[in-house]
Parts: structure tokens; sequence; C-alpha cells
């Protein structure tokens, strides 16, 4: 490998850290420049003027601004998020379980989705502008027209509710066996599958049929190579990077963009936490959570990035 | 076994659809009735312009068709087998094993992202040819047999580690690997620079004679094809014009069309003499683009009014960057360009609106150069509006003057640039450079992208705007048969350095400086044996030091 791969990695690393600085400096004005007073909105109707400058003095929120942005990046580097405000709770703590909860969902919805999205491509590919390609992408274009709400109640109106092969809440907890915790989590997985699949696969194939143009394409037919072959072997190799590219932007919806799938079947994440806390002006939580997701959104596609540079021929074997 | 037909192709017929945007889609015949045969061991030579169907008739042979190309009715029996009846699996089995393919671009048609030696031994393992570790082992004989450098590492090399020269040979090497009995040589030299042509023709034709297989060899270059072929094939608008022996077609073509190929670039052009006042001095000038490495190193040359400088050297050589110095595109690091006795400003912002008016510039690809939404009226009207500020009668006629001085009629003055033949969108390019009425005009390799006869035409205008208008030309090409048809004087660049320059007699005219003599040795010559004469005095003077 080239230490000019290794530079280019390295500054994409930095760039990554940088960026991430810059969005918690966007999150914290973002947040003071929001309308209401988390002290008003705290003490409600009892409000006298006193009692708002104690406990805006108790919150700190007569610091002026720039001081509580580096109490809080303090605070971030050392892994504390600070407390909820409504209810007193250490937001590390209750976020972390949360995010676990949407991590293990993410996971295994990806796991079901890029491989199938893939596959599907690869696929439509082989049998462009065939029937196998247009059923193909109908299918996916369908699910991706439908709103997930209504996926999501459509599956629980036939699988759970009519069939009752699998819950239609999924309720999770601590010390809840692996197996039940795949079934309680598994109509969401379905529903955000049906969601991402059709971008992921619609990339693949354009991707591909780009590459299929080209002239090194050609000479693997004529040696005679199988057309799913010359697919595989010849076109798919030099599509990683704007696959990974789009399967990343979809890794990254299934983290952030889970907010109502995880509304609908009642799923112990951090949309339904994100959710709960904005209806309650909670300011810290809020903006923990948006440093989380824009985090998870950074290294992401921070990754998608690395691979690109690795499926470089040119970059891993220079001159 | 030597007399035995290996291919016989019968009244084969080639279609394709297009689809005119707005229209109903249209069958279009590329090939009407065609029949040929190929004996075993021999080299068959097709010839013609662009969209003669030449690659084509030549896939065709693999029936294969390119893109949405169709091969509806004939016969091509190889080996005893009608390939357009056999049905995909058994087709599969022939590619690769007893037909390979060696295409025009090696750069393109190696996949980026798998070793040459992959790539090479794949066709022979795919079909069970032999085993890898022979199937590696041949591939490193016929490296070395090619004469690539390191033959047993180069396989673990990447495409894009190796020059265009080398891929090429890597990819006969890649055709010759599962010992086929017939190769199809698509252009395989068209891309290369006339050095490097020579060495990789005397590559394939001494692996063709040693490997004894069968070839189809496709160019546009007679000249070339005489060096390799038995026989040859001449193809028109998808039809035969005559097929006979190499030395039949060469020495005693019967068909007028034949006749045009092989008397072509038969422009005789008289020397002028240098005036005392050039119109540019070129003095001194080192050019780098960002980076230490200077692309152009101390170049000092003049143009005199009226006469043309021809800048030749192959790519690389720094002869297009000499044009983007001059142009003011690429501001020089040092030395200064003077025109018509001022000092042109080194960056383009800084020169007036004359001074651009003045040196105008023609491209290779006339296609990119041209907006495709605009007319021809509007792409010739442009430099006329705004640099002479016509409107309305007066610039509709000097259209039309300007259409009749390239000609081609008023009628053309309402076309795209894509309803015009690739010599009439040059004519156009070489119109709109005159409406500027400019005192030099820099042509990039305007002819490189053209048929020969084509070229000519393009080439013989060029002469005559200079004898009328008494426009300079700098003329940049790798041709040096271009260069001896409109020369006045030449400069002979070779990696940023001027290696030769003055008068085209002095310069043409031995004794030959090592880089002018491999030049113009290697330029090929339509004559049967000029590969082997060059080969074997090359061989002698290297075998003498």
């Amino acid at each position: 490998m080239g230490s000019g791969l290794w530079t280019l990695i390295i500054q994409r690393l930095l760039m990554g850290l940088g960026l991430l600085l810059a969005v918690s400096v966007l999150i914290f004005a973002g947040t003071q420049i929001l309308p209401g007073d988390v002290a008003a909105s705290i003490l409600g109707q009892s409000a006298t003027p006193e009692a708002l400058a104690n406990l805006r003095s108790d919150l700190g929120l007569d610091q002026p601004a720039w001081k509580r942005y580096f109490s809080w990046l303090g605070g971030l580097l050392q892994g504390d998020l600070g407390t909820a405000l409504s209810n007193g709770k250490d937001i590390s703590a209750s976020l972390g379980k949360r995010l676990g909860n949407t991590l293990f969902l993410a996971f295994w919805a990806a796991l079901m989705s890029v491989p199938l999205a893939i596959l599907l491509g690869l696929l439509a590919v082989r049998y462009r502008g065939r029937w196998p390609d247009k059923l193909i992408s109908g299918i996916t274009l369908t699910s991706i027209s439908l709103p997930e709400f209504f996926i999501g109640y459509l599956l629980i109106y036939f699988i759970a509710v009519k069939t009752q092969w699998l819950p239609s809440v999924s309720t999770v907890y601590e010390g809840m066996a692996f197996a039940d915790r795949l079934k309680a989590i598994a109509l969401p997985a379905i529903t955000l599958t049906m969601v991402v699949l059709a971008h992921m696969m619609r990339m693949t194939r354009a991707a591909i049929l780009n590459v299929m143009q080209s002239a090194y394409v050609e000479t693997a037919e004529l040696k005679g190579l199988s057309a799913f072959e010359v697919i595989r072997k010849h076109a798919f190799p030099n599509v990683i990077a704007p696959i990974v590219n789009v399967v990343m932007l979809n890794l990254a919806f299934l983290v952030v963009g889970v907010v109502v799938v995880e509304v609908i079947f009642v799923y112990p994440g951090m949309g339904q936490y994100l959710v709960d806390h904005v209806a309650k002006r909670d300011v810290p939580v809020v903006q923990a959570c948006g440093l989380v997701f824009a985090g998870v959104y950074i290294l992401l596609n921070m990754v998608a990035d690395i691979v690109a540079l690795l499926s470089n021929p040119r970059l891993r074997h220079p001159k | 076994m030597a007399d035995e037909t290996l291919l016989e192709v019968c009244n084969l017929r080639i279609e394709a659809t297009v689809y005119p945007p707005g229209e109903k889609p249209q069958t279009l015949v590329i090939v009407k009735d065609l029949s040929w045969s190929l004996k075993r061991g021999q080299v068959l030579g097709i010839i013609g312009e662009s969209g003669a169907g030449k690659s084509t008739a030549a896939l065709a042979g693999m029936a294969y068709g390119r893109g949405g190309v169709r091969l509806p009715a004939g016969e091509v029996w190889l080996d005893g087998q009608n390939l357009l009846a056999v049905g995909k699996a058994a087709l599969r089995n022939v590619r690769g094993r007893k037909v390979c393919y060696v295409a025009q671009s090696a750069a393109a048609a190696f996949n980026p992202a798998h070793t040459l030696m992959d790539q090479v031994v794949e066709a022979s393992l795919l079909h069970g040819v032999c085993n890898r570790a022979t199937a590696e082992n041949r591939a490193i004989r016929l490296f070395e047999k090619l004469g690539l450098p390191n033959p047993d590492k180069i396989g673990d090399r990447y495409p894009h580690q190796v020059s265009g020269g080398q891929l090429q040979r890597v990819m006969t090497a890649m055709a010759l690997c599962p010992e086929p009995d017939l190769i199809v040589f698509d252009e395989p030299t068209t891309a290369l620079d006339v050095t490097t042509q020579i060495d990789v023709l005397a590559a394939i034709k001494d692996a063709i004679r040693d490997t004894g297989v069968a070839a189809m060899y496709i160019t546009h270059d007679l000249a070339v094809v005489a060096q390799v072929s038995d026989e040859i094939m001449v193809l028109r608008h998808g039809e035969l014009v005559e097929h006979g022996t190499a030395k039949q077609i060469i020495e005693s073509p019967r068909e007028e069309y034949t006749q045009a190929l092989v008397s072509v670039r038969s422009i005789e052009h008289e020397e002028k003499k240098p005036s005392t006042q050039p119109v540019m001095k070129v003095k001194n000038v080192t050019a780098a683009y960002g980076g230490t490495i200077d692309v152009l190193k101390d170049i000092s040359v003049e143009i005199h009014p009226g006469q043309t400088l021809a800048v030749v050297g192959e790519s690389g050589s720094g002869k297009s960057t000499l044009a983007r110095a001059i142009t003011g595109l690429l501001p020089p690091r040092k030395g200064t360009i003077e025109f018509d006795g001022r000092t042109l400003s080194n960056a383009l912002a800084q020169r007036s609106r004359d001074d651009l008016r003045e040196v105008q510039m023609i491209y290779q690809m006339a296609d990119v150069a041209m907006n495709p939404r605009q007319t021809v009226r509007t792409i010739i009207g442009r430099p006329l509006q705004f640099y002479f500020d016509l409107k309305g009668e007066a610039l509709d006629q000097r259209i039309n003057e300007l259409l009749e001085e390239i000609e081609m009629g008023d009628g053309f003055a309402d076309r795209y640039p894509a309803e015009l033949s690739g010599g009439q969108k040059q004519r156009v390019c070489i119109a709109r450079a005159l409406a500027a009425k400019p005192k030099l005009i820099i042509c990039d390799e305007v002819t490189s992208a053209l048929d020969p006869l084509v070229a000519d035409g393009i080439l013989k205008l060029l002469l005559d705007l200079q004898a009328r208008e008494g426009v300079s030309y700098m003329f940049i090409t790798h041709d040096l048969a271009t260069v001896k048809a409109i020369a006045d004087s030449i400069a002979v660049m070779f990696q940023g350095e001027l290696v030769r320059y003055g008068p085209k007699s002095e310069v043409l005219a031995p004794p030959f400086d090592d880089y002018t003599d491999l030049l113009l040795s290697s330029v090929p010559q339509m004559r049967l044996g000029w590969l082997e004469e060059v080969t074997k005095s090359r061989r002698m003077a290297s075998g003498g030091n």
C-alpha cells in the first residue's frame, strides 16, 4: 500500500473529527435560538421572577453562551453528556441503553437489506429490460413510495393481528433471551428493510449498468464468460465505491430515521427518547441526541469514503 | 493442414436498430451481404474508413454484435460449426478458446481491478485449456516473446502500472494464451505513438508467425495492414470494394476507391522562405503544471507570416503544452512570447481583446469543441459578434462568406453539429477560427481523428486558406506524413525539449539526430516488407553498439 493512500485516509479521519466539532457548535447554537426557556417550562405557572432567576443560576443558564458551550464540550470529551433537566437523570446512561436498542434494530435491518438489495441489483442487471428486472424495480419502488408508517401498520394488521405470527409491539427489556429479542424486532426490521431496499437496489443496478458499457466488460464477454460471471467478476469490483456510498447513507438512515418506526412499534430506542424530550423542552437531551445522530452520519460516510479509497486499485497499487 | 479453411463467412447481414429522438425506431443495415473466408495460419487485413463496418464485420466473425447490433442472416462457419446457429452456451465455448480478441485501446479493455496475470490466464482457466501453473508459464513465455520487460514479474502488475504500448502487448499475450485458432485484432496500434506502434506491430507479426494462428487485422491505415497481412479486404459503407492479396492491393489496386487510399497524402507543398519579421516569437519558454516538473524546457521557435510551423512529437512531448503557453491558458514560468512585434502578457486575463482575436485555435475533437445545441450559424456568428459587432444582414452575409470559404454551402448554416460528418465538423471549426480574422491559428492534431481521405481534404483546405488569407499556422501533430505535406518549418519535441528545429528541407535531411531518425523511420510506408527492413536495420544498429 502506498503512503499516499494512508495520507488520504488520515486526512479523511481528521476531516471527520473537524466536521463533528463544527456540528457540535451548530447544535449548541441551534438549541440556543429555539424559542422558550427551560427554566420557565420547568416552573410552569408557579414562575416568579426570583424563582426563575434562581433556577437559571442553578442550571448555569445565566452564564454567557460560549462558556456554557465549552463546559458542555468539556463534558462531552469525558463522556459526560450532562443531566436531563426534566427528570435529573444522567443522560449518558439512559442514552446508552436506547442507542444500544436502536443499533440492534438497525444491525438486523441492515443484515437483511444490504445483501438483498445488492443481489436484487445484480439480478436486475442480468435480466435487464426483461420481466425479472421490471418485477424487482416495481416491487422495490412500490415499497419505497409507501410511507413507512403505512407499511408498518399493514404488517401489524396482516402479520400480527390476522395471523398472529409475530408480536405487534416490540417490547424489549434487559435480560431478554436473544431469540425473543429477535422475534420482538422482526416487524420493525422488515419495515425498515422495505424502506431502504429500493434506493440501494437502484443504485447497484445503475452503477453496474454504467460499467457494463466499458471495454473491459466486452473483453470479458469475448473470453466466453457467462453473463452473471461478467457482472460478478468484472463489473462488480469496479462499482464498490458508489454502492458503499449509498449503502452507508441508508445505514445512517436506519439509525437516524427510525423515529417513526420506533413510535409505531413502541420500541424503546433513540427515536422515542428524542421525541419524548423534545416535547418536554429538555435541551441537554435534545443536544445529546442530535450529536449522536450527527456522529453516526459522519462516521458512516467516513467509512464509505475510506472504503472507496481502498477499493481504488490506482491508490492501492501506485506506480 | 495449411490450406484448410478455418473461417468461412457466407452472405452475412448485419443490422442495428437506432432510436432517433422523437421518431420511430429505424433499422439500419450496417453490412448488407458480405462473404469471405480465411485459411489456417493466414492473416486477413480488413481496411476501411470509420463507419465502413470493418469492426462490426470482424466481430461478427466471433458471432458478437456490439451494443444493439444483430446478425439476422448469413452463416459464420468456424472449424465446422456455424456460430450463428450453435446457441449461447456453445458460443461461449468458442469465444476465448478458439477465437480471441485484441481491442483497440488496451488501456480501456483491461479491468482496472484485477492484475494482468489474472486477466491473461482467465480464458484458459475458464475453458479448462490447462491448469493455472501451466497457463501462467505460457503467459510468461508469451510476455518474453512479445518483448515485455521483466516477463516473470509484469503479470503481478495492475493495468494502470504499465504503459499503453506494453498493455497492447499484454493484450496480445492474453489472446494467444489459450492457443486459439483465430485472433481478431481491432486496430491494435491505432492509439499508440508512431515509435511504439512499430515495436508492437513487429511483436504481433512475430507472434502470429511463430504460433501459426490465423488473424483478422482491422485498421484504417493501409500502410500498417500491408505489413502484417497475406490478404486484404477493403470495405466501404458496409460493402466489399476489393479483396485480394496484399501485394495486389498495394501495388496494383483495381478499384478507384482503393487507388485513392493507396495514393493518399499526395499533397505537394513548396517550402516558403522565412521572412525577416516573424509574426510570433517564442523566446526561452519554460512551463510547468503546478509542481516542479517542467513540461516545457527552454523552448524558442518563430513563426513567419503566411507560413506553417509544424510541431512534432509523441504524446507527452509537450507540444500541446506549448500551444497552451502561447494562447495564455498556461502562463509560462520563464520566457516571453512576442506577437507582431509586441510582447504578449503571459496571463490570459491581461491580454487585450485584439491579442485574443489574433491567435485562434482548432482542436482535435471537433465534436466536443462545438456546443451541440447551437446551429452552425450561431457557432460561426459568435466570434463575428464578439470581435466585430456584426449584426443582422452584415452578419448573415459574413457567415455565408465563411461557409463558402470552407467549401460548404449556406444550406449548412441552420444545421446542428450532430447533423454533420466528422470532416464537416472540423470545417466548421476552421470557419469559426477564421471568423476572428486571426494572424495565427494553432491547429492541435486537427486531422488525427479523421479518416485519411477526409484528412487530406482538410489539409488542402488549410493550405488554400493560407494562400488566400496569409494566415500562419502552428500545426501540432504526431503524424510525420502530415508534416511533410504542409510544413514550412518543423520543430521536433521530445520530453519537453526541442531536439531539432529549422526549415523543413533541413529538418528532414540527414544527418539526423537519434530521435528524429527514430521518428522518421517509424512512419509506416506503403510497401510490403518495410517492417522487416526497419526492424532488421534497428537490430543491426543496436547489435553494433
